[in-house]
């Protein structure tokens, strides 16, 4: 058993903010590639530089706005079957 | 050598000898015998068939084609992942349960008729039961009781479908079924039920969560993929898939965000892919169809790996639940980076396993100018990637130190789920062997710049919204109302209602046909004359006080005929009945 105190890399708040860097400029890397590219287009729209990225970003937003909203009705106590 | 024998009689069979084996020698003869049956399936040629008579009829327990042994090649390649990963296990029973629910499927892949088809398929629910029930505690015990009803209530609907089938047709051969009757609809919701497709789908996180460790990374491969190698086999282009499937990705993935419960996230994670290969079975072209397949290939592979990953986290810990998890990363490495493949390759990150086989369907909405169901699978793509991409290792790995120090699983865990993520990558990378292996030729390259770009784009930008919006998806102790709320809540509910209704309608009728009725007949047939009498008397005096105090009950009763009333009046009516009738008739 290793001890309860430990401290691991992602308890330091120094490497967290260095993820968060990293994590920016990865997105930031996927976006240039459209500069330099014309993707072959299906409905126009998809053709748009950064169409994925913000497809990504605004899906993925809806989806946790959403699921929060309707989470305030589905959730429920874990014994409410047990009631 | 070739041996025409049907693989699933043959894992069937294998498994009557599990009881009299023990030890290490019975877990080496687990892993051994799908390890053979997979050989048994290389081995057989295309169009190979077995038949029975059966009452007249022609069984047909063997139909070897590209789809039957594709999928035939992945249940026994699981099955071999699975009993590697259960090596630790003592208990025969789940053995037994597990090998008999893996030869039933087997059964229904390699069915040419939907006779046996529907034999196999209710073996498979009975088999699939007890890895529930071996848990041993009493939720799991109450989830494989719904599991099991629900299960005979979908079989029974499948029953009903092909009953009428066979009758409309003559045939009961398994084919695609292009007529749209109530025999057809009916086989298609029994199919569905399977599949867990809403609003029948609250079976699979209802249950599957509850069953044991092992019973969890085996459940996960193999009911809800017969049932969507049942849909390609028997309804393929059905537009209604598409939309089903549409559904499905959503609601995934929407009540996976919801849950606390790890295993519960993948269980609903399973319904969001099986809506994947529905969608591109409703599109029905050859390339959905392919992607369809190899999709629900590479899933049971990368599915089987995370609740491995999962399961060995509730073996280690004992816990399941995100908020009692935390910081695992320290302790579990391993176990970590094998969940972290099995994330990534549902997610479809490219060099993995979900990235060459998903972009078949997708491609295929696409090549059909199919805008939304296209849009659906991107968003759902995206989504994928929150809640079994980042929050499953998240919440369980990272997030909060909860102070749990477990150390890794055991050699024979750690092997299956290297195993798992080998094939995750290698098929990532190399997907021509599994390409190879789908029913219609592959014309398509993933590896584009513009797609690679694509799907990094989609998935880094999922990843930014997560962490942006990780305070709104801060985990509490709850669980989510589903579509099991009608038979579990309502239901109770409705009897409850329905009890309260009968209990009202028998005090009523107590009332009315013991207490009151028999005792007014029996007055009125006693004295006719005084009943008369008094309730003219009744009827026409205002104040029943006067009624009262005069008791002209009782002193009517005195005047008149007595108990010999009745027997008179009746007499002189008959009488004068007889002299009405004398008259007329004279």
């Amino acid at each position: 058993m290793h001890s309860k105190q430990s401290v691991g890399y992602f308890d330091k708040p120094k490497n967290i903010k260095r993820l968060w860097i990293i994590l920016y400029v990865i997105c930031g890397l996927t976006l240039i590639p459209d500069f330099f590219t014309t993707r072959h287009t299906y409905f126009g729209i998809d053709g748009l530089i950064g169409f994925y990225a913000l497809l990504g970003f605004v899906s993925c937003a809806v989806l946790i706005l959403f699921s929060k909203l309707v989470g305030l009705i589905l959730k429920v106590k874990e014994n409410y079957y047990e009631r | 050598m070739s041996a025409n024998v049907p693989p699933s009689l043959f894992l069937l069979s294998g498994a009557l000898l599990i009881p009299y084996l023990k030890g290490h020698i019975r877990n080496w003869y687990t892993i051994i015998l799908p390890a053979v049956t997979f050989y048994i399936i290389w081995q057989l040629d295309i169009g190979t068939a077995w038949h029975l008579s059966f009452f007249d009829r022609e069984i047909i327990l063997l139909r070897v084609d590209k789809l039957s042994k594709v999928f035939g090649y992945i249940f026994t390649l699981n099955a071999f992942a699975a009993f590697v990963y259960a090596y630790y296990l003592k208990d025969p029973s789940q053995h037994i349960a597990a090998v008999t629910y893996m030869g039933s499927a087997l059964g229904v892949v390699f069915a040419g008729d939907l006779i046996s088809l529907y034999f196999f398929w209710e073996m498979m629910a009975i088999a699939s039961t007890f890895l529930i029930l071996a848990r041993q505690t009493q939720k799991s015990l109450n989830a494989g009781m719904r599991y099991i009803l629900v299960h005979i209530s979908g079989g029974l609907c499948l029953l009903a479908g092909i009953m009428l089938h066979i009758s409309q047709t003559g045939s009961i051969e398994f084919y695609a079924m292009n007529d749209r009757n109530w025999g057809t609809y009916l086989i298609l919701i029994g199919f569905l039920v399977n599949a867990a497709a809403p609003p029948f789908s609250a079976w699979l996180p209802d249950a599957y969560p509850e069953a044991t460790v092992t019973g969890g990374v085996i459940l996960s491969a193999y009911t809800t993929k017969t049932a969507v190698y049942t849909l390609i086999r028997g309804f393929p282009a059905w537009e209604i898939l598409i939309w089903i499937g549409c559904i499905m990705t959503i609601y995934g993935i929407i009540y996976a965000l919801l849950e606390n419960d790890m295993r519960r996230i993948l269980a609903y994670s399973i319904i969001n892919q099986v809506g994947f290969m529905i969608t591109g079975i409703g599109i029905g072209t050859m390339m959905s169809l392919n992607g369809c397949v190899a999709h629900a290939f590479c899933h049971i592979i990368y599915k089987a790996l995370l609740w491995m990953s999962a399961g060995s986290v509730l073996y280690m810990t004992g816990k399941s639940r995100c908020t009692d998890l935390g910081g695992l990363y320290k302790t579990m490495p391993r176990t970590l980076l094998f969940g972290i493949i099995g994330a990534m390759s549902i997610s479809a990150f490219p060099g993995t396993s979900g990235f060459t086989s998903k972009s078949l369907i997708v491609e295929g909405a696409l090549h059909e100018h199919l805008v939304w169901v296209w849009l659906v699978l991107e968003i759902a793509s995206a989504g994928v990637f929150l809640h079994a991409g980042i929050k499953f290792p998240y919440f369980v790995f990272f997030a909060e130190d909860k102070g749990l120090r477990p150390g890794e699983t055991n050699r024979t865990m750690r092997c299956a789920m290297g195993f798992m993520s080998f094939l995750c990558i290698f098929l990532g990378f190399y997907p021509q062997p599994l390409y190879a292996l789908l029913p219609y030729p592959v014309h398509y390259q993933a590896y584009t710049l513009n797609h690679v770009v694509a799907q990094f784009q989609l998935l880094m930008f999922s990843a930014l919204v997560f962490f942006l919006f990780l305070p709104l998806l801060k985990r509490t102790e709850t669980i989510s109302i589903d579509t099991d709320w009608l038979y579990r809540k309502g239901l109770s509910g409705f009897m409850g209602i329905l009890g309260s209704l009968c209990t009202r309608i028998a005090h009523a009728c107590d009332l009315i046909f013991i207490r009151t009725l028999p005792q007014s007949l029996n007055r009125v047939v006693k004295n006719p004359l005084t009943s008369l009498v008094t309730s003219y008397l009744k009827a026409v005096c205002k104040d029943r006080a006067v009624l009262d105090r005069f008791q002209f009950h009782q002193r009517l009763e005195a005047a008149t005929f007595g108990p010999m009333g009745f027997p008179i009046l009746l007499s002189l009516m008959l009488w004068l009945c007889l002299f009405c009738i004398l008259m007329i008739w004279g």
